[in-house]
């Protein structure tokens, strides 16, 4: 490959950073930069490039203001052609700004969500360029799309 | 051993209570929990302190079951592992979380075989009792389906 293609993949804590790692092979060889916000979780990915930002949720308007910072600040170091989430709150914010930035974002929506796409899910709607859901049963034509699940 | 965890963000006393008496029941004196930002002192249960993912992976791993919320981190870390596990979703009327996405991952979960699940103290016993001696019909491979790993292949280089 001529250029690396610069993939920022982002995710909060627990659920939806395993999730983030299981997807990761299909970005292998390219240049890949994490996003997540606790520096614990550099130790499953050694050697690779992780920023820490602080997390929010919806509820927390300053929290939100302040995270939405830090990821255009990771936006602005990182200059990533890709951005890949899997939520939440940081993901949200990264597909949006990235968007804006003119990153292709994709948003794959937590697995834990069986009934209905998640809040973030819906709100990242129009932002998100690949609009996934790992339920076949919440795909629809508009989206999300399903391509299959994290297992 | 018997790895009881609430996850990496919140407190879940009542999940924890439930299997305290489970285990104090049942005399079982190898029952550790990570019991998050809690006061809660557990009678018989052993409590961890908060370990990064590698240390509580390898923890994981050398348990014979796992009693977990219904978080996705928790199931999968539990089935990457081929771990029994058996699962209490939190649930927002108590305050437990914000929304009851725990309760719908756990019923589809079970439905698929992958994880048993309790909502009451007396089923907890009984799931624990089906699952002793019992390894995961299931294991799951190490990374997401080929289809979603070409589909998000495809559209990183296209």
């Amino acid at each position: 490959m001529d250029t690396p293609i610069r993939i920022m993949a982002v995710a909060s804590g627990g659920g939806h950073w395993v999730q983030l790692q299981r997807v990761m092979p299909a970005f292998e060889g390219h240049d890949v930069t994490f996003v997540t916000i606790n520096p614990t979780y550099k130790a499953d990915v050694p050697g690779e490039r992780v920023l820490i930002v602080r997390d929010s949720t919806r509820w927390n308007k300053l929290g939100l203001i302040i995270l939405g910072f830090q990821i255009l600040l990771s936006l602005i170091r990182i200059r990533p052609h890709i951005v890949v989430s899997t939520g939440a709150a940081p993901g949200f914010m990264a597909i949006v700004l990235g968007r804006l930035l003119g990153a292709k974002t994709v948003w794959l929506d937590s697995i834990a969500n069986v009934e209905e796409v998640s809040m973030s899910g819906r709100m990242v709607r129009r932002w998100a360029v690949l609009w996934l859901t790992q339920w076949p049963h919440l795909a629809t034509d508009d989206g999300p799309k399903y391509a299959g699940r994290v297992f | 051993m018997i790895f009881v965890t609430v996850g990496a963000q919140m407190s879940f006393d009542r999940m924890i209570e439930w299997v305290d008496e489970w285990a104090m029941s049942e005399n079982r004196n190898d029952v550790v929990a990570q019991i998050g930002p809690s006061d809660f002192e557990p009678r018989t249960l052993k409590v961890l302190p908060f370990m990064a993912p590698p240390e509580y992976r390898e923890r994981m791993a050398s348990a014979d079951a796992i009693i977990a919320h219904a978080g996705m981190g928790s199931i999968l870390n539990a089935l990457e592992l081929a771990k029994p596990i058996v699962v209490i979703p939190r649930l927002s009327r108590l305050g437990e979380t914000r929304n009851d996405h725990q309760v719908g991952t756990a019923k589809r979960l079970s439905e698929e075989g992958l994880v048993l699940t309790a909502n009451t103290p007396g089923r907890l016993a009984e799931q624990m009792r089906a699952l002793t001696g019992r390894s995961l019909l299931q294991p799951i491979g190490a990374h997401a389906q080929d289809s979603l790993l070409t589909r998000l292949r495809d559209f990183a280089e296209s």
